[in-house]
């Protein structure tokens, strides 16, 4: 075995040594020596992100389970940017809510390996075990402040109800096995390709049970319910860190299972997601109105974002297959840097969540304020922001292919999430502050993080051609 | 093979005794201890069946880990002796319907268990399968080889695992 056998695993090493580094440093801190263990897990991301793009074109693949195609490590850029942007946010939040820091990042680096791992994974096995990995960690993230009844409660729903939805997943995979005789994509897709199995009630039970599994992990409706609680317990830079990291790594998988090895029974499945889609996006946009905690407000924003990623995958075809991939980068940054604003503004006592919170922000924080607005316009999908190039991209696949009613339901549902976007915003500049206490100036790092967020939002929504190019590269290579 | 009849129905009543036992008893603590003698004989059944690394998984993760994990929180919950009269009648349970429902389930599972049995008969019994398949030297093998990476994964899995558990559990303060 020459060295290069293990070259589609360097990314999720990296990031594995970076983690397990985290936690060796706060072992041997000394009580009151302060360490940049984030700097660490920045070096360890930067170092999975360059790696990546060295392997870029090269299809490595080791073990016979991991596969680094360009598909795998577009997610794998994209989840590179989530968790540096995460890191940046982090160090406010940590020192104001006495978390401890090494066990913080650890979890996060973590929790991103397992990410890397379901984007990377060939084989439903491992993709499992990096779920879980994944999971297992989000699962404590979102309870990190033990003294918050809301936070253990959020942790305890999310954990439960996780657990019962990977079981759903494991079962599946069993299913798949029983029919296929394997857990490799690959060789269960041309043994299901080979014996037209399409009418096996088994193999269709086990896409059901898949399809159980992954939308959980994605939020969609109906499978949704513990998302508003746990986005609102956890700590808001978790917050964004699930609703972004988490829901890329879950819609990876969930492309590379049903787009290469489950493609042949594209007629089955379409119908079931077109349905999951339609309620995904509706729920999504018309609960999200009548919420006033912005953090509840976002987490159904971010289910409404589910039922767009899920147009995205049924309408796969050539121009759908890049939107793909395209949305899920726009939506990370965006979700990202608007949650990170978020958690900025809480303040130790109270998360400062409420709508009302923000009245006046633009006399406090122009800056931040202006910078909120850019992400929420995004988010609504306005021209010249990622989000809008995405969105576009996303249904004109859908009428492509024919998906007329997928497409207008997620228009008409995008112009009413409009609405609760544009309500912060006028909230934030045409209302008067009353008597509340200004939260505290923003440190340099995390502004300079935001910026490039802004930087990278705007430059994907005037300039998406290079992108859109990279994202058509990496999907043509799982179907 | 007399020897093997012999052993496999001692097992076998070991294991059903056991299992009534859980049901039968009033003492919660008597019911757990229960199952971890059908447990047993259970992982016995294992072993005629040429299947040593699942009896040995069998003892140690039921029967040592877990049941013993049931056993703590019986304790810890200081539950004491189910009282028959404390037996709510008036409960939903206990409405006609739901209790026909029952029997039905009840025929109807009997009626599978004997349509299994009558079906492994025709193919002539487990004996004939390939021996050995999950003997520890292969499982440890493949485990080694071809699954290797995934080996590899877990141990990450369970370091998020410890790590949560000590954060969600640990020190306060500090």
């Amino acid at each position: 075995m020459s060295t290069s056998a293990f070259d589609a695993v360097v990314p999720v090493v990296c990031v594995a040594l970076a983690g397990l580094f985290a936690m060796l440093a706060e072992a041997f801190r000394g009580k009151t020596e302060k360490m940049p263990i984030g700097g660490l897990a920045i070096i360890g991301l930067l170092g999975s992100g360059f790696a990546s793009i060295l392997l870029w074109d090269r299809n490595a693949s080791s073990f016979g389970v991991v596969t680094a195609d360009n598909f795998a490590l577009f997610v794998n850029l994209i989840l590179v940017v989530v968790g540096v942007l995460t890191v940046l946010f982090s160090s406010e939040t940590i020192e104001r809510d006495g978390i401890p820091a090494g066990e913080y990042y650890a979890l996060v680096l973590f929790a991103i390996v397992g990410m890397m791992l379901m984007a990377q994974s060939s084989d439903l096995l491992l993709m499992f075990l990096a779920l879980e990995t994944m999971s297992i960690a989000v699962y404590v993230l979102t309870g990190l402040r033990r003294d918050q009844a809301n936070a253990t409660e959020a942790a305890f729903k999310y954990f439960l109800l996780g657990a019962f939805a990977s079981s759903f997943f494991l079962y599946g995979i069993a299913f798949i096995y029983g029919v296929t005789g394997t857990t490799h994509l690959e060789r269960a897709g041309a043994a299901i390709a080979a014996q037209s199995m399409a009418d096996s009630p088994m193999l269709l039970i086990a896409v059901g049970l898949l399809i159980v599994g992954f939308a959980f992990k994605v939020a969609a409706v109906p499978f949704h319910m513990w998302s508003p609680d746990a986005y609102e317990g956890a700590p808001t830079v978790v917050t964004g860190f699930m609703s972004t990291g988490v829901k890329a790594a879950a819609v990876a998988a969930f492309a590379r299972v049903f787009l290469s090895a489950l493609g042949p029974l594209v007629d089955d499945w379409t119908p079931v997601l077109w349905v999951i889609a339609v309620l995904t996006m509706v729920v999504g946009t018309v609960v999200g109105v009548s919420q006033t905690s912005i953090k509840r407000m976002l987490a159904y924003s971010s289910i409404a974002h589910a039922g767009y990623l899920l147009v995205a995958i049924i309408a796969a075809n050539d121009v759908g297959k890049a939107s793909l991939l395209f949305y899920l980068a726009s939506y990370a940054v965006t979700n990202v840097a608007a949650f990170g604003i978020i958690a900025m503004l809480g303040s130790k006592d109270s998360a400062n969540d409420e709508l009302r919170d923000y009245a006046g922000l633009a006399h406090s924080h122009p800056a931040l304020a202006a910078l909120l607005t850019v992400f929420l316009l995004s988010l609504g999908g306005f021209p010249p922001t990622a989000g809008f190039i995405a969105k576009w991209y996303t249904f004109s696949a859908a009428v492509t292919e024919g998906y007329y009613g997928l497409a207008i339901i997620g228009m008409l549902s995008s112009v009413v999430s409009v609405y609760f976007y544009l309500r912060i915003v006028v909230m934030m500049y045409m209302t008067e502050r009353d008597a509340r206490p200004v939260p505290p100036p923003v440190p340099g790092i995390a502004m300079a993080g935001l910026v490039v967020s802004m930087i990278a939002v705007l430059y994907l929504g005037v300039l998406p051609a290079q992108v859109i190019a990279w994202a058509e590269q990496s999907i043509a290579t799982i179907f | 093979m007399a020897f093997d009849l012999i052993a496999f129905y001692v097992f076998a009543a070991i294991t059903v005794l056991g299992a009534l036992a859980v049901v039968g008893q009033r003492n919660p603590v008597y019911s757990v201890v229960a199952i971890v003698g059908s447990f047993c004989g259970l992982s016995g059944l294992y072993v005629l069946l040429d299947a040593p690394f699942v009896a040995v998984v069998q003892i140690i993760i039921y029967a040592g880990a877990i049941l013993v994990l049931f056993l703590f929180t019986v304790m810890l919950l200081n539950a004491s002796r189910e009282d028959g009269a404390e037996w709510d009648r008036s409960h939903p349970y206990y409405r006609p319907g739901p209790t026909r429902l029952g029997g039905v389930l009840a025929v109807v599972l009997l009626g599978q268990l004997l349509w299994a049995m009558s079906r492994i008969a025709d193919t002539g019994g487990i004996g004939e399968q390939q021996p050995a398949a999950s003997s520890v030297r292969l499982l440890g093998r493949v485990l080694f080889t071809d699954y290797m990476f995934a080996f590899e994964v877990t141990s990450i899995l369970i370091i998020a695992a410890m790590v949560g558990a000590v954060v969600l559990a640990g020190r306060k303060g500090n």
